[in-house]
């Protein structure tokens, strides 16, 4: 697992902007970043679940990572993008407002997730990075979609 | 020890195909529709299995087949005649060897008795030849006695044979000359001369006359003859036993002798040297020589090819047989189905791209609108072609029913035969899989209630023999199979009583005739009055008619009261797509399988009912349904939409119920390529999978039943259709 491995390991990453904040996920996650395409919405679907879109023919469900998170959910423009990621077996699309940039640290760069965060912080994020003043959470993408056996929420 | 496993796999693969060849061949024989060769195809079908059986020791299946294969032999030589008794028990043969096959793959102990009751009736045809041949074919010959191989497992004990000459000991000369074929199949004169030493005292002398200049010689010829003479205490059939699985590919002359006290013992030695190519009597050169002529194992129907040397008459029936298994390969399920899945990609993608080149105004003649017409065109024939290697014939599930049909009528006491038609309609292979359980069912159903006793029948003026037929079709893009019997039909009043005694149906209702017919789809229906082995257990027909729609097909009934009842099933070909009506609702694009809907309707304000809550029903022709308000139910609106702005879309659950589901208009009708939600995401409640539609958007298709127990109303508890109007 990459949490044990050596801190002196050389890590990308992918920065992106949600609602003025900046997180970021290693890039090996992410498949592909397309440009915002409406979703077909789902019923009896949790809140964060935007509906699922056509990636060159599969079906991918796109998840509001803003809601996921708790903030504001997004308003989706031509301008937001949707970040392909794969979580083991399952691909997801995560909605952000826009990718700003490629990082790489390594893991000792990689700083715990403050103490003082909500839980809901806690459960979503690996951890923090300070870059030139600027403060970027890592996200754990493994419980971004909802679980698979969970009825509808 | 993976690779034994696969090519145990390989052999049991095999073995159905032989087993497909052998009940066919024994059915045409039966009918007399067979060709000169087909008896040859069904000797050579069972004397596969034996022979891949006997590579990998089944014993039980090899002494099984062989006793079958001695009985085929006779009649393939003409000496027991195909009469109606012998190809009875030839056919319940067959279905032994097929059963025999069966719990040998699975590893399941075998039916010992069953299979000893068999191979003793198959013996009583060899070994009474002539008593119980000859008295049912009189012309027949009675057969030598040295020409039928009676088998015997015979135990040859080593200690006992070797350097002996024991009492009662036979001697033979045998002479046998491997024909290029037989080191094309890798076949090793060695081993079968070490078999013979293994019998007893042996003597080969190898002639090596044959033997042209090396500059003459074919790398892939066959020049060696070996001589050899036998002394063994068994008899001329075991010592060609030794060569039966090369007969067809080398000349073997066996003639046996009379004793003489001689023999060299260094002779065993001395074969073995020159058998292995030492370079004692050889020339030197001849050992790479027979190495270049062994090429590797390939897949081959072996008995097919060597046929062709062999037998005059079935030599175009073999070549073809031949030539047909060098055309197949066997591939992988998972490889087709990723095929499948890209191609169904490349075609979604193309009709994306039709869409934006006809919105970007583009003139029809333009080159690029052109060159996007070929590809639709191409990318629909790639499709096709696609699907059609998923495709295979019904035959085999076919001929399985052949033999239901023969179980089923011996348990009633009845004389049925079946008849098949469109036997190569080709459907998609998890289509016919999953088509035996249902088919098997309703033939069972048809002997057990549909066809009366012999002596009914004959009162009712119809021949003795009762009569199924099972056709297969290809009807406007689906596949309809029919099951239709010659027997009394549906008695509608016996239906209908059982309904009312079980409560299905209300004492005072009018049901048509069609209605009656239906009853029995009901669960819990079952009018046989005993229940019997095979139906009668009222899981019948509304578990066929189960399995069917889950097929995405339907099945409906024509009986004719005295002349016999016919089941229709009308199946998708293929389950990788779906016809489907596209709705919309809310704003959002939903596909409503077309197999559940019945009509769609445009309601009149005054035929919809409050029922107080949220439910609603609507009256059509007089019956009052449960209305349900699609939109309302997914989560896509809060209000009940108005029924004058919508359409009703009539709906056929399991079970028979009827719903009216409320849409706000139909788009239209289509066939869409079914997607995985659960890939990606997880199952959804009321949505069964989802499809892309040319826009390039991701449309849900619905789960009508799931939707309609969503809707969580009192609708359920209402007066279903078959239920009287008030």
């Amino acid at each position: 697992m990459s949490q044990s491995s050596d801190s002196s390991t050389i890590r990308e990453l992918i920065a992106f902007r949600i609602d003025g904040r900046e997180f970021c996920v290693d890039i090996m996650q992410v498949r592909d970043i397309r440009g915002w395409t409406p979703a077909t919405p789902l019923p009896h679907s949790p809140h964060y679940v935007r509906g699922v879109i056509n990636l060159r023919g599969a079906v991918l469900p796109v998840v509001d990572l803003a809601a996921r998170l708790g903030f504001k959910p997004s308003e989706p423009t031509v301008r937001h993008v949707i970040m392909v990621t794969q979580v083991e077996q399952q691909i997801v699309g995560l909605l952000v407002d826009a990718v700003s940039d490629i990082l790489t640290v390594t893991e000792a760069d990689i700083q715990p997730t403050p103490d003082l965060a909500s839980e809901l912080a806690k459960t979503f994020l690996r951890g923090v990075l300070a870059m030139d003043g600027r403060m970027i959470s890592m996200i754990a993408l493994d419980h971004v979609l909802p679980a698979r056996e969970a009825l509808a929420a | 020890m993976d690779t034994m496993a696969a090519i145990k796999q390989t052999f049991f693969q095999e073995c159905e195909e032989q087993l497909v060849e052998l009940e066919s061949g024994l059915l045409a024989i039966e009918d007399g529709t067979s060709e000169p060769d087909t008896i040859n195809a069904v000797f050579r079908a069972v004397h596969s299995i034996k022979g891949g059986a006997g590579a990998f020791g089944l014993d039980q299946l090899v002494r099984f087949a062989h006793a079958f294969e001695t009985a085929l032999d006779l009649m393939r030589s003409g000496r027991l005649s195909p009469s109606r008794a012998i190809l009875k028990t030839m056919l319940m043969a067959a279905d032994a060897l097929a059963d025999l096959v069966r719990v040998t793959r699975e590893n399941l102990p075998a039916d010992e008795a069953e299979v000893g009751r068999i191979v003793q009736q198959l013996e009583l045809l060899v070994e009474g030849g002539d008593g119980a041949a000859a008295a049912l074919a009189p012309v027949a010959e009675a057969p030598a006695a040295e020409d039928v191989p009676d088998f015997q497992p015979i135990q040859i004990s080593l200690a006992d044979l070797v350097g002996s000459a024991p009492e009662g000991a036979r001697r033979f000369k045998i002479s046998f000359e491997p024909k290029p074929g037989f080191y094309a199949r890798a076949n090793e004169p060695l081993t079968l001369l070490r078999e013979l030493g293994r019998m007893g005292q042996c003597r080969v002398v190898c002639d090596t006359s044959h033997i042209p200049a090396l500059s003459d010689l074919d790398p892939e010829g066959s020049y060696l003859v070996f001589h050899i003479e036998l002394e063994t205490e068994a008899t001329e059939s075991a010592v060609r036993d030794v060569f039966e699985f090369v007969e067809f590919d080398s000349q073997i002359d066996i003639e046996a002798i009379e004793p003489e006290p001689a023999f060299d013992d260094d002779a065993f030695a001395r074969l073995m040297s020159l058998a292995a190519g030492a370079p004692q009597e050889m020339p030197a050169l001849i050992e790479p020589v027979v190495r270049i002529a062994e090429p590797p194992p390939a897949i081959e129907r072996v008995e097919a090819d060597s046929q062709s040397r062999k037998a005059e008459a079935g030599k175009a029936e073999a070549a073809k047989v031949a030539g047909g298994a060098g055309a197949t390969i066997r591939v992988d399920l998972d490889r087709v189905e990723r095929l499948i899945d890209l191609v169904g990609e490349l075609v979604i993608n193309q009709a994306m791209l039709s869409q934006r080149v006809a919105e970007a105004r583009l003139s029809r003649s333009s080159a690029l609108a052109m060159g996007l017409d070929d590809l639709e065109q191409l990318s629909r024939e790639i499709q096709d072609s696609v699907m059609a290697i998923r495709a295979q014939p019904v035959k085999p599930i076919f001929q399985r029913m052949s033999r239901v049909v023969r179980e089923a009528a011996d348990m009633t006491g009845k004389t049925v035969t079946l008849h098949c038609e469109g036997e190569s309609t080709e459907v998609d292979k998890t289509v016919i899989e999953r088509l035996t359980d249902p088919l098997t069912h309703m033939i069972r159903n048809a002997i057990d209630h549909g066809i009366e006793k012999p002596e009914v029948r004959l009162a009712a003026g119809k021949p003795e023999s009762g009569h199924i037929k099972l056709s297969a079709t290809h009807r406007s893009g689906r596949v309809v199979i029919e099951v239709s019997d010659d027997g009394g039909g549906i008695n509608r009043e016996r239906v209908l009583s059982a309904a009312i005694a079980k409560g299905l149906v209300e004492p005072e209702a009018q049901l048509s005739d069609e209605e009656i017919d239906n009853l029995i789809f009901l669960p819990g229906f079952s009018t046989a009055a005993t229940v019997t082995d095979m139906s009668g257990r009222g899981v019948g027909m509304d578990v066929v008619k189960r399995s069917i729609q889950a097929l995405g097909g339907r099945i409906s009934i024509v009986s004719h009261p005295g002349r016999g009842s016919s089941f229709l099933m009308s199946l998708p070909l293929t389950l990788a797509v779906l016809d489907g009506m596209i709705v919309s609702v809310a704003n959002e694009t939903l596909i409503v399988p077309l197999t559940a809907i019945v009509e769609t309707l445009k309601p009149r304000p005054q035929d919809v009912f409050d029922m107080g809550g949220d439910t609603r029903v609507i009256r059509i022709r007089d019956t009052f349904t449960p209305l349900i308000d699609i939109g309302q139910v997914l989560g896509y609106r809060t209000e009940a939409a108005d029924p004058a702005n919508c359409v009703v879309v009539l709906i056929d659950l399991e079970g028979h119920a009827r719903r009216a589901l409320l849409v706000d208009t139909i788009q239209g009708q289509r066939q869409v390529v079914i997607k995985s939600l659960e890939a990606n995401y997880r199952r959804v409640d009321g949505i069964a999978a989802a499809t892309i539609l040319g826009d390039g958007r991701v449309a849900l298709i619905l789960d009508a039943d799931a939707v309609v127990a969503n809707a969580h109303s009192q609708a359920a508890a209402l007066p279903e259709m078959l239920e009287p109007a008030e």
